[in-house]
């Protein structure tokens, strides 16, 4: 028997070799965060256009989707996207470093900025195959680039599950019960899997992200089915594109990522480490109860830039529709206040997210991002009052960059005074002088 | 005790958590404006309608409840905000009571005339604030074994019932209902909104079934329409239904300082600065 593996309902692995990786940042190609979706939301009054990635590492035979959609779904209304597009998305909205240089304090300062690039990669793929029995209709079958998608109605609460299974899928205990609460409130599923023919006539090596455009009051993203059993905790990124301002959830705390804090240099040959390790720590500190935001900002611009904000043709693509009137180069950014950008973090399992995501647009439009700054110290001879002064009172800063680093991340402070070589119980004055001795000199 | 003073309090603790450790998106500035503009509010219309008596304490409740709930990015509308809620006492009442929950209309009136500019976020609470809050809440009732604790009650009752109800015939496992029921707003809603006895309808009876109405409303506009903020909304509208409560299912109109008594015949309720409470 086929074993494909099923995603409930975004695109979320439910057997147990879950096969998601891939968010990643900094420039080492290094895994992030496993099991990481990534979902993009483009939301303005009832309108919405979800697009969806993960990375899928298994054969594409092996692979389906099936999530919960508030309507019905015409052909039209399936798409299938480029993982490019995720791909800049993710690279605009990552968390950055910052770089300064300290300059030589007998003269004026010069500041200069950088901020790393991020990488990130997605994977969807899936295969459905139809029978019509046990109060389950078929409603529309389409093919849409490499994908079969069947669009299924369900009257009975368990006839959808025994439609799955009969057809291969692997449920899992519990989904019954899930999909029953689904069916009663009358919605559709939405079931994807890879036509392997159309994917080799296409040529494609990897499984782009689907599509879906729709229209419903409801704006939330059904995360249920896909807690089912999974083995721990799993990661999503939500990108939400709007018009007025930021994204929020409404039945879960919505948390800023703590930003703009100094850390030692040393941080800069190890972003990822100290990205995924920050997050690890704020989602302890928070009890694993809230959705983090990393970034919310006007499309138009950024600063710095961890990559160019999208064109108007990547927005477009990514299903912005309210951008006709904008220019007609393909290559321009939208105007200010066209799109606000929302980037969205959240860990989750079932003890901590019982019910699926609910969220509300805000009008705020207030730029955030997560941002931390190197500033690499001067070293030279010091030739005036103010260089002596700043040498005397580096150890000092150097010092509260490593205490921040230690409470960012829950590092160990020791280890990480000896790697940027600081003395093991603290700062001291550079001289050695005690506190007292310096006010009568 | 005037159990204003203990609201009063668990209001500004709550308000000093949430700006501290919860990450409430308001800063010390907007809490100033906030609770400066209700008093200066609450002074101006005392002065107007010459009033023999100043009482801030009412407003700053307002005021808190605000702090707490109200969001925008634009500090004139927050003190707009602040002014429509404490003005509202004044202006728009029936038969010497004021129709609407002050910072609930205030809220309300925001929503729907800024396009957005102006939001409540009702999911920034947090377990510790929640269960803290709860418990400051019941303790309220304890402490001043306050008269109108049944509006309150049933409000909590039916709106339980709903809830839970939905997600029994959907088949949800209560952990569902039971996040739903953890919000801090409600709380507030449950325990300083339509709790407030001077815009409660006068009898028990009235009370009771002005609560299932507010429950049911907000229930509906959140979990069936999809709205957000569905209690405050719900509020809102249903406030308006009072005056006829009152006519259909008449009784004794409240008094802060009496506490419920029957105010004196000498101290007709125009005449008390607490009138406009």
């Amino acid at each position: 028997m086929k074993t494909p593996l099923i995603i409930l309902p975004l695109l979320l692995a439910v057997q147990s070799a879950h096969a998601f990786c891939g968010f990643y940042v900094a420039k080492a190609d290094t895994k992030l965060f496993n099991k990481a979706s990534q979902v993009v939301l483009v939301r303005e009054d009832d309108k919405t256009v979800l697009t969806m990635a993960n990375d899928f590492k298994g054969e594409a035979k092996d692979f389906a989707i099936v999530i919960p959609v508030p309507t019905f779904i015409e052909k039209g209304q399936i798409h299938v996207a480029e993982n490019a597009l995720i791909e800049h998305l993710d690279a605009y909205s990552a968390p950055r470093l910052v770089e300064y240089f300290d300059e030589d304090p007998c003269r004026p300062r010069i500041m200069y900025e950088m901020a790393p690039k991020t990488k990130a990669a997605g994977r969807v793929g899936g295969a459905a195959e139809r029978d019509k029995a046990l109060g389950v209709k078929v409603e529309a079958e389409y093919t849409v680039g490499e994908y079969d998608i069947v669009i299924l109605s369900a009257d009975q609460s368990n006839g959808l599950e025994i439609w799955l299974k009969e057809n291969g899928y692997k449920i899992p205990g519990g989904a019954g019960d899930i999909l029953e609460s689904y069916i009663k409130q009358k919605v559709r599923f939405f079931v994807a899997r890879v036509n392997l023919e159309e994917k080799a006539k296409l040529g494609f090596t990897y499984l782009r992200p689907l599509q879906i455009a729709f229209e419903s009051r409801k704006f939330m993203l059904p995360i249920r089915l896909g807690m089912i059993n999974a083995d721990g905790p799993q990661e999503l990124f939500i990108y939400a594109l709007t018009r007025k301002g930021r994204v929020e959830t409404t039945n879960y705390r919505t948390v800023k990522l703590p930003t703009g804090m100094d850390v030692p240099v040393f941080v800069k040959s190890e972003f990822a480490d100290f990205y995924r390790a920050m997050f690890d720590q704020q989602v302890k500190k928070e009890d694993m109860r809230c959705v983090f935001t990393e970034y919310a900002w006007d499309m138009g611009w950024c600063d710095p830039c961890a990559a160019e904000p999208l064109s108007n043709d990547e927005l477009k693509r990514l299903g912005v529709f309210w951008l006709d009137g904008e220019s007609r180069n393909p290559q321009a950014r939208p105007m200010n206040s066209a799109v606000f950008i929302t980037r969205l973090h959240l860990r989750y399992d079932r003890a901590h997210f019982p019910e699926d995501l609910v969220f509300q647009e805000t009008r705020d439009r207030e730029n955030f991002q997560g941002r931390y700054v190197l500033r690499h110290p001067w070293h030279g001879e010091p030739t005036c009052d103010a260089a002596k002064r700043y040498l005397e009172q580096l150890p000092e800063r150097l010092d509260k960059e490593a205490q921040s680093l230690a409470s960012l991340t829950g590092w160990d402070i020791d280890k990480i005074r000896a790697r940027m070589k600081l003395p093991a119980d603290g700062a001291k004055p550079a001289n050695g002088k005690k506190w007292w001795e310096k006010i009568w000199k | 005790m005037d159990p204003r003073i203990y609201q009063l309090s668990v209001l500004s603790g709550l308000l000093v958590y949430g700006m501290g450790w919860l990450d409430f998106e308001i800063g010390p500035v907007q809490a100033a404006v906030s609770l400066g503009m209700v008093v200066l509010t609450q002074w101006a219309c005392t002065r107007f309608w010459k009033l023999p008596q100043f009482d801030a304490k009412s407003a700053l409740i307002s005021g808190l409840s605000l702090c707490l709930l109200c969001r925008s990015n634009f500090l004139w509308l927050v003190a707009v905000c602040a002014v429509i809620t404490v003005a509202s006492k004044f202006v728009l009442r029936w038969r010497g009571k004021h129709l609407f929950n002050p910072t609930n209309i205030g809220l309300v009136a925001m929503l729907a005339l800024t396009d957005g500019r102006v939001w409540v976020s009702p999911g920034q609470w947090g377990n510790v604030a929640f269960f803290g809050f709860l418990m400051a809440c019941l303790g309220g009732l304890v402490v001043n074994r306050a008269a109108r604790a049944d509006v309150t009650l049933a409000f909590l009752g039916f709106y339980l019932a709903f809830v839970f109800s939905r997600s029994w015939y959907l088949g949800e496992p209560a952990a569902i209902p039971l996040h739903r029921l953890q919000s801090g707003a409600l709380l507030l809603f449950a325990f300083f909104m339509i709790s407030d006895p001077k815009t409660t309808p006068d009898s028990r009876a009235g009370r009771i079934l002005f609560a299932a109405l507010v429950a049911f409303g907000g229930w509906y506009i959140t979990f069936r329409l999809f709205h957000t903020n569905g209690l405050l909304w719900s509020l809102a509208l249903f406030s308006v239904t009072v005056p006829l409560l009152d006519r259909l299912l008449p009784g004794t109109r409240y008094n802060w300082k009496t506490r419920g008594r029957p105010p004196r015949r000498d101290a007709p309720d125009l005449a008390s600065g607490s009138a406009f409470a």
